[in-house]
């Protein structure tokens, strides 16, 4: 349902409220149908759109009917303030070691994008004066490591491999060697795995345990439905993660999984991929994503004016 | 381990969730009121079903329900199964040899690795395949591909990283013709459908296939990730108008998502679901059952 489509539906519903002062009960209780249906529409996880949905209600019911909106806008208007606070305020910065290597740990399900996104981090980190080292850790998917080794050389970054070793080892072991590299900052790709494989979730714990990271971030691809919740919570109980990274954001999907992802675990979305290319990595805009979950563009701005 | 169990086996996850959900939400209720109604709208909804379809359900349901068709919530059970699975369209894969597939799809769904298993298990039916390494662009693809052709004794015919695609699937088709292969598979690199060029590029591999081997039956595969949420409708809409999809290959069903998505594309595209993808291992591909399917999510 695009913004359109939606403010509409708004507008039909309060159209009979022209003269009322106030928003009440039943006024907002319809237009919540609405507004719920758009967000399921979007991917957001339905219990994340219940929530949602009462502390929206609460606010606009009693709310003036501002003369120069129509009540939809305005409802409109108190939804994507919600998202965007809920979605975190401002962008996040990456956290790094205060002395030593920072050590940053790439997770998440299978082909979600973190051997790519691996490559687009150290491309920037690399391009604001760090010394960035790749680390090949996924040992299972057939040619992992000479993917994240292409990658490495088109950016001219180093990659550290062992071949299917322990990767709780090749962990290790890279740090060693940016020590004696005068690497700064390691990237660690993991492998994919499913949130319910109990032996490869341990096997991040281990990592983790062996080279306490600064950063472990869940990588997600923000074309994912309603799982999302189920995912990010289960990484987040065994990992305790520090950060999202969202990705393929440069197709057409409304990516409600950003808001079910950062509900459940609380952790701030840190970067959006958005192209394959190694360059498409950027810092996460709450007020973009919100708009996006609701179909809006640019016409946020034009209700701000209005 | 017969088929069914693997079957049931790679959708326990799914089964778990949803049918203990509906389970409870049957054990708890005694008759079919407004609220049993919503409650199964939600377990749908939670499955990626998606708004729409989740509607006309319910809509049909709720009819049933006025007509007194259905009295107890067992009732409500069965009905909503018979009107699923009603809804996947009945046309079966049907090989002609000598064949073309072309497998579709966006970023990281499992294109190769579902070509990886498809080529395992034709071989074993006695067919002669060759794979072609059609994804020129991702970085290693071409390599992922031959050890995907290692492990199932296929030939993989690839080129360079950067070179043109078409040229690729030029090659596996003469290199087809002349080593008599039954089924040519061709893996194509990820691409969102939402890029012109990229889709344009598809129907160009397309358009080589029809050319070069006239002759040969071309299907297109489209490979669906399981966990993907309302997007992959648009995905199927977009993929469909450009190559023509024959069959949807379901994967990751071995995760906890449900899939539900794959219910949607039934209804509004009318593609059959052909396979899922129920593991990374090269016998983790399962041939499409809808009953099946939906007994085990309901
Ligand atoms: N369009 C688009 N594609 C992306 C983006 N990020 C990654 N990809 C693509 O997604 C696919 C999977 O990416 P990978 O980096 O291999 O994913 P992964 O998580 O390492 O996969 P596994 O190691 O198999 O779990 C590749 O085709 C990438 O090019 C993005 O932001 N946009
Ligand atoms: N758990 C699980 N993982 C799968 C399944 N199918 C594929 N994968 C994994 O998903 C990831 C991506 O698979 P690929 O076959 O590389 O996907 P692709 O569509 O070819 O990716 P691109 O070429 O980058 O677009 C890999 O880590 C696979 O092992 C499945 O049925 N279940
Ligand atoms: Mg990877
Ligand atoms: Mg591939």
């Amino acid at each position: 349902m695009a913004f359109e489509a939606l403010t509409q539906k708004l507008n039909d519903i309060f159209k009979k409220l022209k003269g009322k002062g106030k928003l009440t009960e039943a006024d907002v209780k319809q237009a919540m149908r609405e507004v719920k249906l758009a967000l399921l529409e979007a991917d957001v996880n339905f219990k994340v759109v219940k929530d949602l949905i009462q502390k929206i209600s609460e606010r606009a019911v009693g709310q003036e009917v501002m003369e120069s909106l129509t009540p939809g806008q305005q409802v409109i208007k108190i939804v994507n303030d919600e998202l965007v606070q809920l979605m975190g305020s401002k962008e996040a910065k990456l956290n790094f070691s205060s002395g030593g290597i920072t050590v940053i740990m790439l997770v998440g399900l299978q082909g979600s994008g973190k051997t790519t996104t691996a490559g687009k981090l150290g491309r920037l980190l690399s391009k604001s004066g760090k010394k960035p080292l790749l680390t090949a850790a996924d040992i299972y998917r057939p040619a992992a490591i000479k993917q994240l080794q292409v990658v490495g050389e088109k950016l001219d970054l180093p990659v550290f491999t062992m071949g299917q070793q322990d990767p709780v080892n090749i962990a290790r072991a890279s740090v060693e060697y940016a020590h004696k590299h005068n690497n700064d900052v390691i990237i660690i790709d993991t492998a994919g795995r499913l949130h319910i494989d109990e032996e490869l979730m341990d096997e991040l714990s281990r990592i983790k345990q062996a080279v306490n990271p600064s950063e472990i971030l869940l990588v997600v691809d923000s074309m994912t439905g309603q799982d999302a919740v189920n995912v990010a919570e289960e990484f987040n109980k065994r990992l305790a993660l520090t950060g999202l990274i969202l990705t393929k954001l440069d197709g057409d999907t409304r990516g409600g999984a950003a808001l079910s992802v950062k509900a459940v675990t609380g952790c701030p979305i840190k970067f959006v991929g958005m192209g394959e290319k190694l360059e498409n990595l950027e810092p996460f805009y709450p007020e973009r994503m919100a708009s996006r979950i609701l179909g809006m563009g640019d016409v946020l701005t034009l209700i701000e004016k209005a | 381990m017969g088929f069914f169990d693997k079957l049931k086996q790679g959708l326990s996850k799914t089964r778990n969730n949803f049918t203990e959900k509906i389970d409870n939400l049957l054990k708890f209720t005694r008759k079919v009121d407004e609220e049993t109604l919503e409650e199964l709208e939600e377990v749908l909804i939670s499955a990626d079903v998606g708004v729409n379809v989740t509607q006309k359900l319910m809509e049909s349901l709720r009819e049933h329900v006025k007509s007194s068709r259905i009295r107890s919530t067992e009732d409500l059970k069965a009905a909503l199964k018979e009107e699923i699975k009603g809804l996947f369209p009945q046309q079966k894969m049907s090989l002609q040899p000598p064949c073309i597939l072309l497998v579709v799809g966006v970023n990281g769904v499992g294109k190769t690795t579902s070509i990886g298993k498809l080529a395992h298990n034709f071989k074993n039916r006695g067919y002669k395949v060759i794979m072609a390494a059609g994804d020129t662009f991702r970085a290693a693809a071409a390599e992922q591909l031959d050890v995907w052709g290692q492990r199932s004794g296929v030939d993989v015919i690839r080129h360079q990283e950067g070179s043109d695609p078409a040229s690729v699937l030029f090659d596996a088709i003469q290199a087809g013709k002349s080593r008599r292969a039954d089924i040519i598979i061709c893996d194509t690199a990820g691409r969102l459908h939402t890029k012109k060029n990229l889709m344009e590029e598809l129907r160009k591999l397309y358009r080589v296939c029809q050319k070069e081997y006239p002759d040969a039956q071309l299907l297109s595969l489209m490979v669906l990730d399981a966990t993907t949420g309302q997007n992959a409708l648009a995905q199927a809409r977009i993929f469909k108008e450009a190559v023509d999809i024959s069959g949807i290959v379901l994967t990751k069903l071995d995760g906890t998502a449900r899939g539900g998505i794959a219910i949607a594309i039934a209804q509004e595209l009318n593609i059959p679901v052909w396979f899922i993808g129920v593991g990374e291992g090269i016998d983790d591909l399962q041939d499409f059952n809808p009953d099946e399917f939906v007994d085990a999510i309901l």
